[in-house]
This record gives C-alpha cells, structure tokens and sequence, in this order.
C-alpha cells in the first residue's frame, strides 16, 4: 500500500501580537493516511473558526504547520523542489468557495485553463489544449460551445464552480482539495455540482477532500467524515454512522440543528442546548467544554478518541469505558 | 376568526432600467400576510426575492423602478407616502434586516449608540433615560447582555451580531418584519438559535414575519407559508405542509425533489437547464424550458396566478381549467 498522502501529528497555531502574544491553536495534532490505489472522498466539518480551511490551506502547501509533517507519495511537501514541487502542485489541487472571486474579470474563461495548460506544458500544439479543456469541461457536464469565450459575468455561479472544477481536471490531479465548493451556489444546482464531484472522484481515481460545514451534502457525497470544534478532532469514522447515530454531544446537537427539508422531522428534537459562549479557552480540555450540557471533572484534561465501534470514534470521557484509540490511527476508523 | 391581514401586497411590479433594456424583476407579485405569520420567500438568485423586499421598503434605487402596486401595511398604503412619511415608516411599521446586515454595524461606534441613533430619527424628544432603557431592553429580548450596550461590533461573535442587527430592528414595534437570508453566514447551530430567536421576538411583538432565503430545509423547520419566485414571477404559494408534501407547479416539484433527505443517499436529482436572465425571458411561461410539462400554451401565454379551492394560489397552465 502506497500512501498518498500522510499528516503526521500536524498542528498549526497562529500567534498574534507583538508585545503581549496570544497563541490560537488553529488545527490540533491530526493525523491522516489516504490510500493512493483506493480512491475516496472524506468530508472534513465543522463550523466556522473549526480549523477547516485551515486544514485545506496545509494541505495545499500554502502554509506550514507549526509541529508535525505533511507527507505526499512519502516525500515532506515542505522540503519538496524542482520537479517533485512541480508534480505536487499538479496533481494536489483545489475548489475553492467562492466561484465569483477565482475569476479575473478581464479575461474570458479561457484563460482559466489554458494558464495552467501553458504553466505545466501539457499540451504540444493549440489544437490538443483545446481538446484537453473541452475534454474537462464536458466531464463535468458543460457544453464548450456555451462557455469557452465568454466573460465571467456572462455565465452563471453554478456554470462557473464547474469551470473550477474543470481547471482542477486538466491537470488530472491525485487528490483534490474541495473547499466549500457548493456553499455558494444555488440549492437547485448544488445537486449537480455534487454529482459532478462524486463521478469524477469514481471515473478518474481522484480522491477529494470536501470541506464543508453542510452535513447534509457531506452525507451524500463522502465514505467518512472527520468532525472538527475549534481545531480538534470531535468524532470520526463512517458517514452513514456518524449522521444517523452521532454520539459526542458536539456531533449531536450540529446535525439536530440542520435544518431537514422535512416537515416531519422537526428541528430540536433531542433536546440539547447549547449554550452560547464568547470566551475562547485556551485549556488543555475538550474544546467543547464551555458549551457543553455534559461537560464533568475530567473534561477538563486532553480528551483522547475512545472507540466506540469499527468505523467511530469519539473524543468525548462520556465514554471513557470504551477502548482508547490514538490519534494516529484516525485512519483506521474512515472507511474509504 | 380571520384576522386582517397586517400586509397585503398587491401586484407590485419592478423594472430595472438598463442600457440592453427593461429587465423586469418582479412582475405582479401579490400575497397578504396575517399578523404574526411566517412567509417564507423562496427562489434562485436573480429570481427577484431581494427586489421584493427592496420594493415593498421603497428603497429600490435607479435605474430600478417600482412600475405599479400597492404594498398596504396596517392599513397605509405605503406607495402613496410621502419620502418623509416613509422614513418615518420603515421601522416603525415595517423593518428591513437585509443580507450581511452584521456586517453593517458600524466598527468605530459602539453598539448602544447604533441603536440610539434608530430611535432618536423617529422620536427626537424622547428623553435619554428611556431611550437607554428601551435599547436595553431590545438587546434583552433577542438574548444578548446588558453590556453588548457597551461594546463595539468587533467583540462580538457572528450570531451575536446578527442579535444585535434583530434587536435594532424591533426597536420601534414594527408590525412586519423582512429577514433576507438572516443566518447565511452562521452555522447551523448559531443558525437555529437565531431563528428561535426570531420567533419568540414576532410573538412578543405580533410582528409579521417575511423570510428570504434559498434554503428549503430552512423553511420548512421555520415559516407557515411558502412563496416560490422564479424569474420575477409568483410561481405557487402555499402553506409549508402543502408545499413540501404535495407542490402543485412544476418548478415546485422539481424544487423539493432537488433536496437531500436522509432516505435517499448519493441520489441526486437538480433541474435540468438553467434560470433564464430576466433581460431575455423565454415567451410564454418563463420556466417553460426546464419544464417536463411543458404544452404548446405554455409557449406563448403567460400563465397568471390562479387560486386552487384550498387557497393555495398556482401559475401554470396545467391548473388553468379549475377552479
């Protein structure tokens, strides 16, 4: 088994200030294997400030981390050069949230994607990058002749994400890195956005990462789901588990809040309340503790994973009877 | 016992003037509204549910247009105020919280004073103690502390702000409250507390609710009516129950089918095509060419709202026989 990409224990803290300096651990010591023969998509959520695009930003290489290592096809991408850079920038790539801010204006759609056609030398003649970038438009369903020449005002959001998508595409990357990527557009054509996603991930043995703090789509989409709280680790393991039975009370009360476009399923049904805090704790405990309705005495130490079936973990000391698990073999518990 | 309605809104149209022509953004939207009712305005972007919410506040600027219309709130048609008289209105008859408005606080003036600001422009000689008093006790009700008064919208997190944009709106005791999209920016945990919020507050003050937003989930756990706008026309508006269980237009159906729902995993299903610009509306039925029952009439005449006997309202012509 070839990994395709390894985090190493990766934790990133932002510190601020000058005089007086205050530490935000931003992502706290994850540690992550994906496969590089068996394709998957693995949904990392959580809220806003959960280190989510934190977690996407490392991954890209556009930060590093304070502690631990990024590893991709084994090499550390922040001592990668030449070449091996090169060939990482190609095939990691991304989609990120906002299909209205990537687009320079000026320029035609083209230019999206004949830069990175140019940029890498993919194509020897016009004539063959025009065939890689109708190749990618139509895989994720866009018909050239409607797109190729106009300006980015002239084509619609959904239209435009999937122009993202397709830059990704051109470059057949290994592992693309979803952030958001449907947050943005409309709900009658995120359905469309998804499928693209989930057919490109099977037709071309991509495996994604798709960030999101929409459960919903998450449950659809992914094989497993990572969720997050203010940079750690709540509960991990198998999509279908995890939102149909959630067990850390983090987990609970975020997918008894969604909103289900169903007039059965009522929200708040499980009641737990949630209080609403604005101080930032900076303790060694469980990231949730301030709002938690169960939170006791040992809450306030390191909180590790405690496994509560094959494909789910949770850090949470409500059951501290089940076996412990190590971070570093979060992996084992996504099934891919 | 029927109440009256505390809204009514009787065919408001909207143009935009623009240099490739008129674009009209809403085209007759009618639909009234009962005290503390919840509506909920649904629709793509671009399908007009902001120019709505603009119109209705008479704040659509140029090159836009309210072309015709009455927008009849507790009885004052406010079309036909004076631009004195109307900003006298907003607030205190009809409040607007628009999209990001948390992101409007002003980050240099503190909260407290943000809100003194709303009531002093209706009641100059309202005494400071009281004004205080009031502000005080807005912030109370959607809550938030006492000494929010005092901080800047920096020191406050996103849902709180969002409180705080609720709590200025209800200052004055409007009798209709316009959310656009309130919690777009807030998870979904933020979000629910928000909107239970929102619901006590149209309680305690018997306000109307009008709720814009794409998100269908939303809806269905939040408001007792649903209006569906596509391309600047009311396509269908029912009670939620009705929509969700048994939509009657085709753009409806095909609305609900496209969400995720539990029971169904990794099924997909979007409508096909895309919303046309309101600059170049297809003849006929603007949805005619996404439509999978779409007729011959559906090309040429445009299908106008028809009361179905429940009290459900339709445009389409596939109800145009009934009732």
């Amino acid at each position: 088994m070839a990994d395709l990409l390894q985090l190493k224990n990766v934790t990133k803290t932002y510190v601020r200030g000058l005089l007086s300096k205050t530490a935000t651990t931003a992502l706290a010591n994850i540690s992550l294997t994906l496969d590089d023969e068996k394709p998957t998509i693995l949904t990392v959520a959580g809220e806003s400030g959960s280190g989510k695009t934190t977690l996407a930003m490392l991954l890209l290489g556009f930060i590093t981390p304070t502690s631990g290592q990024i590893f991709y096809k084994g090499q550390d991408i922040s001592t990668l050069s030449g070449s091996d850079r090169m060939t990482f920038r190609r095939e990691v790539q991304a989609v990120f949230q906002d299909p209205f801010a990537v687009f320079n204006p000026f320029y035609t759609v083209d230019h999206l994607l004949t830069v990175p056609i140019k940029r890498f030398g993919l194509a020897n003649s016009k004539r063959e990058a025009r065939n890689l970038m109708n190749g990618a438009l139509e895989a994720v369903g866009l018909d050239p002749n409607d797109v190729l020449g106009r300006y980015p005002h002239q084509i619609s959001g959904g239209q435009r994400q999937r122009i993202n998508v397709a830059r990704a595409l051109v470059l057949r990357p290994k592992l693309l890195v979803a952030d958001e990527p449907v947050s943005m557009v409309d709900a009658s054509l995120r359905a469309s956005i998804l499928e693209t996603l989930r057919d490109l991930q099977k037709s071309f043995n991509v495996s994604i990462i798709y960030i999101t703090h929409d459960l919903t789509t998450a449950y659809h989409i992914a094989n497993s789901i990572i969720v997050l709280y203010r940079g750690s680790v709540m509960e991990a393991g198998d999509v279908d588990t995890i939102i149909k039975s959630p067990q850390h009370p983090y987990t609970k009360l975020l997918i008894d809040s969604i909103p289900w476009p169903d007039i059965t399923r009522r929200w708040g049904e499980t009641e737990i309340k949630a209080k609403e805090t604005d101080y930032s704790d900076q303790t060694e405990g469980c990231k949730f503790l301030a709002r938690c309705p169960f939170a006791f005495w040992p809450c306030k130490n390191t909180t590790p994973l405690f496994r509560l079936s094959e494909h789910q973990a949770a850090a949470c000391f409500l059951f501290e009877e089940k076996p412990r698990i190590e971070m570093e073999r979060l992996t084992e518990l996504l099934p891919m | 016992m029927p109440t009256e309605p505390i809204l009514k809104v009787i065919d408001l149209q909207v143009s935009y003037y623009t240099d490739a022509g008129r674009a009209t953004a809403l085209a007759g939207a009618t639909l009234s509204l009962n005290p503390v009712e919840k509506l909920g305005l649904v629709g793509e972007s671009g399908s007009g549910k902001s120019t709505m919410a603009l119109a209705m506040m008479r704040m659509i600027k140029p090159p836009g247009r309210i072309e015709a219309g009455q927008v009849i709130v507790d009885g004052t048609d406010l079309r036909t105020l004076s631009d004195e008289q109307m900003l006298k209105a907003r607030l205190s008859k009809i409040a607007y919280i628009p999209q990001g408005a948390m992101n409007s606080l002003n980050p240099v003036i503190r909260i407290g004073a943000q809100m003194v600001d709303a009531i002093k422009a209706h009641d100059p000689k309202a005494n400071k103690a009281d004004i205080e008093e009031r502000c005080l006790q807005s912030l109370e009700s959607v809550d938030l502390k006492r000494s929010v008064y005092k901080m800047y919208a920096h020191e406050l997190s996103g849902g709180m702000k969002q409180r705080v944009c609720i709590a200025i709106s209800i200052l004055l005791k409007p009798k209709v409250i316009i959310c656009d999209e309130p919690t777009s920016a807030l998870d979904v945990v933020t979000q629910r507390q928000v909107m239970e919020t929102i619901d006590r507050i149209k309680d305690e003050i018997g306000a109307a609710i009008i709720l814009i937003g794409h998100d269908m989930g939303l809806m269905a756990q939040f408001v007792d009516k649903v209006a569906v706008l596509y391309a600047g026309r009311l396509m269908e508006m029912s009670t939620v129950r009705e929509m969700f269980t048994n939509p009657k237009h085709p753009y409806a159906i095909a609305l609900i089918n496209s969400l995720p729902s539990l029971d169904n995993k990794g099924v997909f299903q979007g409508i096909p095509g895309l919303a046309p610009s309101i600059l170049r509306l297809p003849s006929g039925c603007p949805f005619h060419p996404r439509c999978s029952h779409v007729m011959e009439v559906c090309t040429k005449e445009i299908p106008y709202l028809k009361a179905l006997e429940d009290g459900r309202t339709v445009a389409c012509h596939l109800f145009s026989d009934k009732a």
